[in-house]
């Protein structure tokens, strides 16, 4: 009796396929595999851009070799950056003469720096070409504000034009003095740099004020004797403290001017160069591990501070990240009260009906519109129609140079505010839709009106949903680049949106953005190989930041669901 | 089937309103006919006088319209699109229905407790504060009083006096429950509705919500909704029974109970009912 109820219990033997099918197992596998497909295609994302990108600043270390080809041998020195394998015949189809007898060779791009001596920094060599490769110790590579790096010998440091360290005679004495020239050199250049920037900006800041001020004045017809006197005298004012400034310019550069060292090539040319122009010098063969992490976190912190330099191919990237920042953060400021506001009303306060239908699915498609759309429509509306007004209205003495009516911070934010407002409305409208109605009646039933029920109990209720729109909005404004191009992004801008002169946030200014620097550095940049490994940097910067802006919008969302979880059924 | 029948001398606790002889009457319902739609009328010629300071209990079966009926006191209906209601309604002589009424300021005057406990996701302070605070009373001192005099009031001071500041969210259903009159006894009502106050708990809050209500009913007159045949009785003075959408008997709970003067009460009370 019992072995029969436990036995009947018991599946068949051979379930067959159809059985399988039935149980539901595909179906999990299914789903198992569809998940792990999606976090092996972003893990190996975030892997390619790190490894790509952050492997870029590793102090490599440098190769000298000769290269012979048909009887012609020329000394090479340099980076190794990839080795890649080729078939025989399309080596043979470019032209070459080959030695070998295989199917596939190695072909190595080497970095080998010195653009304004060889042409091009970057050569692509077939491995049987390379005779003797060895690392010497004193190889220099020299990190320059111009022509890119430098791949060398030292000879010599020269300071105020007297030679003062020969390094055939004591080399590493001659390194140690030509590093000290260079940190000399560097503080020069930073005081240099804060006088141009800071009190310069300054006072060319003032005087474009000065001009407003006189123009306005004459706009209106009041620019009289007495007021050109005051505007004269502050403008001599100004002329003073400028002229100042540039004799301590002129004095800082005159300072740095004749230094300079003599380095050898690795095909045996002298050459002298000024120190003024370096940025680093190092010899990377013969630097420990150690060493070159220090260099590497030096290179890294670079990257991430410093502005960019040679058509961006070189120096950092904090300009875009700063600009990214901001508008993201301008564009919260403006979407989530409009968001919040439309949809406030229309779950609240609109007639449910045909006509709140229509606008909810027209909000709805919104969302589908390609951004390029929205980009000609800021640039069309916002730039041209309301900043063109904005400038007759509030700025007539810069025209006709555009203060408002010309593509900026303030309208890019805008445009991706436009763009992103559908997001929000319809996460806050579901927000409001999920709140209890037990809730509202009770706050009516103690003498709330509809209003103050809506502002003390719903509307917190609903933060948590209207983060969700909020995270949602960031992390598409963030990666956004086609319709900034249009409405404010620029591939360089002199100054940072944010700075120390009245009215310090520039609403007006144009501005530098991660995605489009990613877009101009990939594919407008004049030196493609430099740029590459950028390129990747850069990507995965723009990757952190919009991951770290969603963090903190979803921690903040996750604490509010929190205090409310029990209400939600 | 066994039979429901109320064995009403056992349970009844307290004397009936008649023996304290006639009282006045707090809210007045003449010729009350509600619509929820141009085509579904829910409430059919509606007359009675609620006394003051009593308790009057609502009873039938699913959907008769005695939530409905309650709903109309405090025009938590007016929140119904398509909803209309005819005929008077009066609260100490004042149109509930005129136009020119403060519908906050009546709610106000009428304050009601539901179904299901729905405190505001905020600290049992502030809960019990939010009826002040709209009233634009935000004096520290003010607030404190009342919010003790509330709570204990309806039970709960000594069980939550130190946390006041916690959710309210973390409070037991029945807490809950008491939280919410609380809140309602805070704005200083004249009138309290009860719409199922007990349905959603166990027996034990059920037990204290009760006696809650005997203890409310010397200061505020009460009018609870419920399905509970003998927690009407138990708690009530007067009950009216309803049957789709009619007032089919009104009386002291007493008469009702033991001596119905009509067959549909008869049915509904001993359990003859569906």
């Amino acid at each position: 009796m019992d072995t029969q109820a436990v036995g009947s219990l018991q599946s068949k033997k051979n379930p067959g396929p159809l059985a399988w099918v039935k149980s539901g197992e595909p179906m999990i596998w299914i789903n198992a595999a569809a998940v792990s497909l999606s976090v092996i295609a972003v893990v190996g994302l975030m892997a390619l851009l790190a490894v790509r990108g952050f492997s870029h600043f590793w102090p490599k270390d440098v190769l000298l070799a000769n290269v012979s080809y048909e009887n012609n041998v020329r000394p090479i020195l340099g980076e190794i950056v990839e080795v890649v394998e080729v078939p025989r015949q399309q080596l043979e189809e470019a032209g070459f003469t080959l030695k070998g007898s295989e199917d596939f060779f190695q072909r190595t791009l080497l970095k080998q720096g010195n653009r304004d001596f060889l042409g091009s920094d970057f050569v692509w060599l077939i491995n049987e070409q390379l005779d003797t490769p060895q690392y010497s110790a004193n190889a220099m590579v020299i990190e320059r504000l111009e022509w890119g790096n430098f791949y060398g010998y030292l000879k010599s440091v020269t300071r105020d034009g007297v030679l003062i360290a020969d390094a055939q005679e004591n080399e590493r004495g001659a390194w140690e003095v030509f590093q000290s020239v260079i940190a000399d050199t560097l503080a020069v250049r930073e005081a240099i740099h804060t006088i141009e920037r800071g009190d310069i900006g300054r006072i060319n800041y003032e005087m474009e004020r000065l001009r407003l001020e006189e123009r306005s004045l004459e706009l209106s017809g009041s620019l009289d004797a007495s007021a050109q006197v005051a505007l004269a005298s502050e403008r001599a004012e100004l002329d003073a403290q400028y002229k100042v400034l540039q004799e301590q310019l002129y004095a800082l550069y005159d300072g740095i001017a004749n230094h300079s060292y003599t380095a050898i090539l690795a095909d045996g040319r002298e050459v002298s160069l000024p120190i003024a122009k370096v940025v680093r010098a190092y010899q990377p063969n013969g630097m420990n591990v150690a060493d070159k992490l220090a260099m590497y976190a030096q290179r890294l912190w670079e990257f991430l501070s410093d502005e960019p330099r040679e058509a961006n191919t070189e120096g950092g990237i904090f300009p875009a990240m700063f600009g990214t920042v901001m508008m993201v953060i301008l564009m919260a400021i403006i979407v989530t009260p409009f968001g919040v506001v439309a949809a406030v009303y229309l779950r609240e306060y609109a007639r449910q009906g045909l006509v709140t239908r229509i606008i909810r699915v027209a909000v709805n498609n919104l969302a589908g519109v390609p951004s390029i759309v929205y980009g000609v429509f800021g640039l069309g509306f916002f730039v041209y129609f309301l900043g063109g007004e904005l400038d007759q209205l509030f700025f007539p003495a810069a025209l006709p140079n555009p203060t408002f009516g010309t593509p900026g911070l303030m309208w890019a934010s805008l445009t991706l505010a436009l763009l992103t407002l559908p997001v929000v409305i319809v996460a806050t409208e579901e927000g409001l839709a999920r709140i209890p109605k037990s809730v509202r009646e009770g706050s009516l039933a103690l003498g709330a009106t509809r209003a103050e029920t809506l502002w003390r109990v719903v509307l917190p209720m609903a933060t948590p949903a209207m983060m969700t729109g909020l995270i949602l909005a960031v992390a598409r404004a963030a990666g956004e680049v086609a319709p900034l191009m249009l409405v404010g992004v620029v591939k360089l801008a002199p100054s940072l949106p944010l700075d120390g002169n009245y009215p310090f946030i520039h609403l007006d200014q144009k501005f530098m953005h991660l995605g489009f620097h990613i877009y101009d550095v990939g594919f407008q940049s004049p030196n493609v190989e430099a740029a590459r490994p950028l390129v990747y940097a850069t990507a995965l910067l723009l990757v952190i930041i919009i991951a770290l802006l969603n963090l903190a919008a979803v921690t903040l969302r996750n604490r509010l669901r929190e205090r409310y979880k029990s209400l939600e059924v | 089937m066994q039979t429901h029948a109320i064995e009403f001398d056992s349970i009844k606790r307290h004397s009936s309103a008649e023996a304290d002889g006639p009282v006045e009457a707090s809210l007045h319902v003449e010729g009350l006919n509600l619509f929820y739609d141009q085509s579904a009328q829910a409430l059919y010629d509606i007359n009675l006088e609620i006394p003051k300071r009593r308790v009057t209990a609502f009873i039938g079966p699913s959907g008769c319209g005695k939530s409905s009926l309650l709903r109309c006191f405090n025009r938590m209906n007016d929140l119904v699109d398509g909803c209309l209601v005819k005929g008077k309604l009066r609260l100490e002589g004042d149109d509930i229905y005129a136009p020119n009424v403060d519908v906050a300021g009546l709610r106000r005057r009428i304050g009601m407790v539901f179904q299901k406990p729905n405190p505001f996701p905020k600290s049992i302070y502030e809960n019990v504060a939010y009826g002040l605070r709209i009233q634009g009373i935000n004096k520290k001192r003010v607030l404190d009083e009342v919010v003790e005099k509330s709570l204990r009031a309806s039970a709960l001071w000594d069980e939550v006096k130190d946390r006041l500041n916690d959710s309210a969210l973390g409070l037991s259903g029945g807490q809950q429950q008491r939280l919410v009159i609380a809140r309602t006894v805070a704005v200083e009502p004249e009138v309290l509705l009860l719409d199922e106050p007990a349905s959603a708990l166990d027996p034990i809050s059920t037990l204290k919500i009760e006696e809650l209500i005997y203890e409310l009913k010397s200061r505020y007159t009460i009018v609870i909704v419920t399905h509970n045949m003998q927690q009407a009785a138990r708690v009530s003075d007067m009950t009216a029974f309803m049957y789709m959408g009619k007032l089919i008997e009104y009386d002291s709970t007493d008469r009702l109970f033991t001596n119905p003067k009509q067959k549909q009460t008869e049915d509904y009370i001993t359990g003859r009912y569906g």
